[in-house]
């Protein structure tokens, strides 16, 4: 099967207009030595239903998909209302290119401008870009614009910020002269402001931390915001839970100059980790260097309101060189998505739906901590997503529970040595209380 | 024509669009003190489902698309997204799939990771892929990272990259944030990498010539076996900008050519669909001397299935969270399969065809700069039509009048004025007829009534917009009432 | 057209000299090929400048273009006008449209710049 919309006589009269008889000639100037002399090495062309039986199959393989999970740890199941996908769908939000030719593209550049407005709504920042690839990505590129901003060199890394994360941004700056520090987390599970206080000094560009953290805990924004504004340092606030910001104060209300973070959460189902949605948002004295296409509202020569791409001179194809970020194709469809979700829960729908993910959670928490042997890591306040300790390592305990058809919390002993006994646990508005019940119900089990 | 409002001017306080189940756990009112709450998200949307599908169907509707019509858009390769490929993305086994779950619950995932990445490496000629980046862009950067870890472990990740003028801004972008300086090359008469300048300017102070084959003017760089000697022969690696690969599928292996380190687009050549901006892919693939610093982690087969390899000591770290695009690699995986092999070669053949039809076509009509054979795309330019005032801009906004998406305009740099048209292989006849038939009624009016061009589009949603004043003071999220 | 007692660079910045002052903007043109000029960065008062080094940039909407400075010396005075009406370079780019005003270091730098006669036989042959 091949989609190529040529009839024999086409090809005739095409090849004939061009002067050559087979199409083999086209391709003369190809020196001999590098042409493929034999077909390629692949699989035959499978017919659609061949197609569909084949990756049904492999779909069938995926049992992590059916089961009940607890994971968390930076991808999240939330319910994606029906309208989502069945407006998402359509071939003229999926198949259209970028909105260079606005004339055209309306209906694109629309949508990301209520994108870019929501994110700012939900985040407390002045402006917002039309998307980056993922939460990770995100804080590398956060990174790499405070120092752009203020041109110091150090930045401050909070170890709570999932690995990811932290290990993208040291991707991301090992060539560009920016240093790393690293800040550890506290007895409540939160950042310890101790050492952050005594590391920051005039050489910090940036203290980054994420909020909810990797561990579920939620930060003192607002100090951490004043410690590092006292020092002249920018504060950056990363969510890699985007829905606990239905009901958590917006981080730029907490002294935030920089809001990066995923927004997986909203409209997007796990997807094995993609495709997902980066966001950032920042104040508006900082806009000119802001990474990523944003979108702007205009008139057109009647009058007549428009949206364009604009500040264009921040990127790539302009720049060059000295471009803000080297970002071209972002995650367009996906903010879409995000729209579509975020404009359906509305203002009471985000709320509750929040709600449900914290009472739910700490529901959990409540009922796992009883058990014995078990018992709370960190005494800080959570979102949805909670650590706890076990007398050893939960290896053999998921692969217990795996038994049961449940996929319990993330082992946290592969991330963090010193948690090794530990799991991370999240809890969504998905789970009904019979499968918050099973889990607790299977954990004593198998810790008998 | 009704103009579509923004979703905030109508949102309204009561109307709702989605409601929850009644919490079925004990609320914990305690749990929420101390912790710094929101009182409510300020203007935030309250509007019905009907109003939202209206909205977003109406918003739809003043879009263009592939499922449309022709996008001639050079290095974008806009060819036709197949619906059986969003089918097979949208199986609930990929799609609620956790990143993190247990290995042995997740094999079918793993197995199309590694068989996308074994797929790319036999179309590409080269021996590893990783699918971690997520576009074109992130896929140069990485490039180009695995380049400069190459060389620190061989003791001098050296100063400089080369790249050729004709190159698009992702190129030097990436090679910055690298930490390299950029040495531009000259192209020459015939439109390929000046090699006597590439000579010259090759010295072991440069770590990497950054290459896109056939090149943006959609020449083929002939050269390319000399360019690579030149570029090895000092050390240095030859990357390629994959772009342009819709040109060669299953006709040359950029890897049998020299080709040391190339990203593939799976947003352009393998059909996934460009979303009005993303999520596309950009695979990474390299030679066996640049595999040990892949991104973390790679996926290996054994006997019993499949698995994550974490254990990668010189690896160059992680360019995103978990493994990269995931179901845009599922998408360009069923697309490889429907083709096969003589699909798969059959994409680079008719893309050429229809190409070279256009650009007989049209070759008497505007001004071609270079003369040499080209491939899936051209270069035409404004030059014919500046002298009736008429620049390429106004070229591209009366197309829009004719039905048709605008080419790729003004690049590369070193066509001033340009128009790179590429129609790609998933064009029919009649398309390509009516585009060029729509081009040549453009140059005919150009000469007779210019100010047709100048003032166009006339019967789009939008006519011309003010991108000055947006730039000079931008407006860029609904300020709230004040505006209205 | 071009000010007969303005000096040119070949960058299409023009000079002003005033005693050991110096007023810089860029030429008519200039913001003709820039187009509709949209953001101007300005550098801070106080800078010390050598010659060609960049002042900074002016960006429209789809290009942007470095400044270099044509003689050396000290910002003591940049077009604040500019950051509200960027718009004064496309308007009046050898008047209001100036962009700053330097304490020349070296006075012999004018000399190796052109003159308006000079400056418009140059425009003529970028032409070709």
């Amino acid at each position: 099967m091949s989609y190529i919309s040529l009839s024999d006589q086409d090809k005739k009269e095409m090849l004939a207009r061009i002067g050559i008889s087979t199409t083999e000639e086209l391709f003369c100037c190809f020196p001999d030595e590098i042409r493929l002399k034999r077909g390629l090495r692949l699989p035959a062309a499978m017919p659609e239903p061949e197609l569909i039986w084949h990756f049904e199959a492999l779909a069938a393989k995926n049992a992590a998909a059916r089961y009940p999970s607890f994971l968390g740890a930076g991808s999240y199941v939330h319910f994606i209302p029906s309208i989502v996908d069945c407006l998402a769908a359509r071939g003229e939000f999926v198949t259209p290119y970028t909105p260079y030719q606005p004339e055209v593209s309306q209906g694109t550049l629309q949508v990301v401008f209520e994108y870019q407005t929501l994110i700012c709504q939900l985040t407390g920042m002045d402006v917002a870009n039309a998307s980056l690839y993922d939460g990770a990505s995100a804080a590398a590129e956060a990174v790499l614009m405070a120092h752009r901003l203020n041109g110091r060199a150090r930045v401050l890394v909070a170890r709570s910020i999932h690995p990811h994360y932290r290990e993208t941004i040291r991707t991301y700056t090992k060539n560009v002269g920016v240093t790393l520090d690293g800040i550890r987390a506290g007895e409540t599970g939160a950042i310890d402001l101790d050492e952050l206080a005594k590391k920051l000094d005039q050489d910090v560009a940036a203290v980054i931390v994420q909020s909810p953290n990797f561990f579920g805990c939620i930060e003192n924004l607002e100090k951490i915001g004043q410690l590092a504004h006292d020092r002249q340092a920018l504060l950056i606030a990363t969510v890699a839970e985007a829905a606990s910001l239905g009901i958590l104060e917006a981080p730029g209300k907490l002294g935030a100059d920089l809001v990066c973070g995923e927004a997986q959460s909203f409209g997007l189902p796990p997807s094995f980790g993609g495709p997902s949605l980066g966001f950032m948002g920042c104040r508006k004295e900082f806009v000119r260097q802001l990474p990523g296409r944003i979108a702007g509202q205009t008139k057109d020569v009647d009058g007549n309101r428009g949206f364009v791409l604009t500040l264009s001179t921040r990127e790539q194809h302009i720049r060059r060189e000295k471009a803000t970020s080297n970002i071209c194709t972002n995650q367009a469809l996906c903010a879409v998505r995000a729209t579509i979700y975020l404009e359906t829960m509305g203002q009471n729908g985000l709320k509750e739906m929040a709600l449900h993910n914290f009472h739910k959670a700490h529901y959990a928490a409540d009922r796992l901590a009883r058990l014995k042997g078990v018992r709370k890591k960190f005494s800080g306040k959570f979102f949805n997503e909670f650590v706890l300790e076990f007398p050893k390592s939960i290896q053999g305990l998921n692969g217990y529970l795996k038994g049961k058809g449940i996929i319990g919390g993330l082992d946290l002993g592969s991330f963090y040595p010193e948690l090794g006994n530990c799991g991370l646990f999240c809890v969504t508005e998905v789970h009904k209380k019979d499968e918050i019940d099973g889990l607790v119900r299977a954990i004593e089990e198998g810790l008998r | 024509m009704i103009r579509e409002p923004l979703i905030f001017e109508i949102s309204a306080k009561g109307k709702r669009a989605f409601a929850l189940p009644k919490l079925d756990v004990p609320l914990e009112k305690d749990a929420l003190e101390g912790i710094p709450l929101r009182k409510e998200i300020a203007d935030f949307p309250q509007v019905s489902e009907v109003e939202i599908v209206r909205h977003f169907t109406r918003l739809s509707q003043v879009n263009y698309c592939v499922d449309i019509g022709f996008y001639p858009l050079g290095s974008c390769t806009m060819k036709y997204n197949p619906k059986v490929n969003e089918r097979a993305a949208s199986l609930p086994g990929f799609i609620f799939s956790h990143p993190l779950a247990p290995e042995d619950l997740v094999q079918g995932n793993l197995e199309i990771l590694k068989r996308i990445a074994d797929s790319l490496s036999e179309i590409a000629g080269m021996d590893a892929f990783t699918i971690q980046p997520s576009a074109g862009a992130q896929g140069e950067l990485t490039g180009m990272m695995l380049i400069r870890a190459c060389l620190e472990d061989r003791g001098n990740p050296r100063k400089i990259v080369l790249i050729p003028d004709s190159a698009h801004g992702t190129n030097p972008s990436s090679a910055h944030l690298c930490g390299y300086r950029v040495q531009e090359i000259k192209s020459n008469r015939a439109g390929t990498v000046d090699l006597d300048d590439l000579s010259r300017n090759m010295t072991e102070d440069v770590a990497a010539l950054m290459l896109t084959n056939p090149n943006t003017l959609g020449i083929f760089e002939w050269d390319i076996k000399k360019i690579a000697e030149i570029v090895h022969a000092k050390g240095g690696f030859l990357y390629m900008d994959g772009a342009n690969m819709n040109a060669l599928t299953g006709i040359c292996r950029p890897g049998d050519a020299g080709v040391d380190v190339i990203h593939i687009n799976l947003h352009k050549t393998f059909s996934t669909p460009h979303g009005g901006g993303g999520p596309g892919s950009g695979p990474v693939g390299v030679k066996n001397v640049l595999e040990p610093y892949l991104p973390v982690p790679i996926i290996k087969q054994s006997g019993s299935g499949y698995t994550l390899d974490f254990d990668r000591p010189k690896t160059i770290g992680r360019v995103r969270s978990f493994y990269g695009n995931y179901l845009v690699a599922v998408r360009a995986l069923a697309y490889m399969l429907t083709l096969g092999p003589e699909g798969i070669k059959e994409i680079a053949e008719i893309a050429v065809l229809n190409a070279n039809y256009i650009r007989k076509s049209l070759d008497k009509d505007y001004d071609l700069k270079y003369d040499s054979p080209t491939l899936h795309e051209c270069v035409f330019s404004d030059k014919l039509q500046k002298a009736f005032g008429i620049s390429n801009l106004d070229i591209a906004k009366r197309l829009i009048d004719y039905g048709v998406h605008p080419p790729t305009m003004s690049f590369p740099l070193i066509v001033p004025g340009a128009l790179m048209i590429e129609p790609t292989e998933t064009e029919s006849k009649r398309d390509l007829d009516l585009f060029i038939e729509a081009m040549k009624k453009i140059a005919g009016e150009a000469r007779d009534s210019a100010e047709l061009l100048k003032s166009a589009p006339h019967h789009s949603y939008v006519r011309r917009l003010d991108e000055t004043s947006a730039a000079r003071n931008p407006v860029l999220k609904w300020e709230g009432s004040k505006t209205s | 057209m071009y000010p007969q007692d303005f000096y040119y660079s070949q960058d299409h910045e023009w000079v002003q000299v005033k005693g050991d002052r110096a007023l810089v903007g860029i030429t008519e043109f200039a913001q003709k090929q820039l187009g509709d000029v949209v953001y101007v960065e300005l550098p801070a008062i106080g800078v010390q400048l050598t010659v060609h080094q960049t002042i900074g940039s002016i960006e429209s909407v789809k290009a942007v273009s470095e400044v270099f400075s044509p003689v050396s010396g000290e910002v003591v005075e940049v077009n604040a006008e500019l950051n509200t009406s960027p718009e004064l370079v496309n308007q009046d780019p050898h008047g209001k449209g100036w962009i700053l005003r330097l304490k020349i270091k070296n006075p012999a730098d004018v000399q190796s710049l052109m003159k308006a006669a000079e400056y418009e036989k140059f425009l003529e042959g970028l032409a070709h």
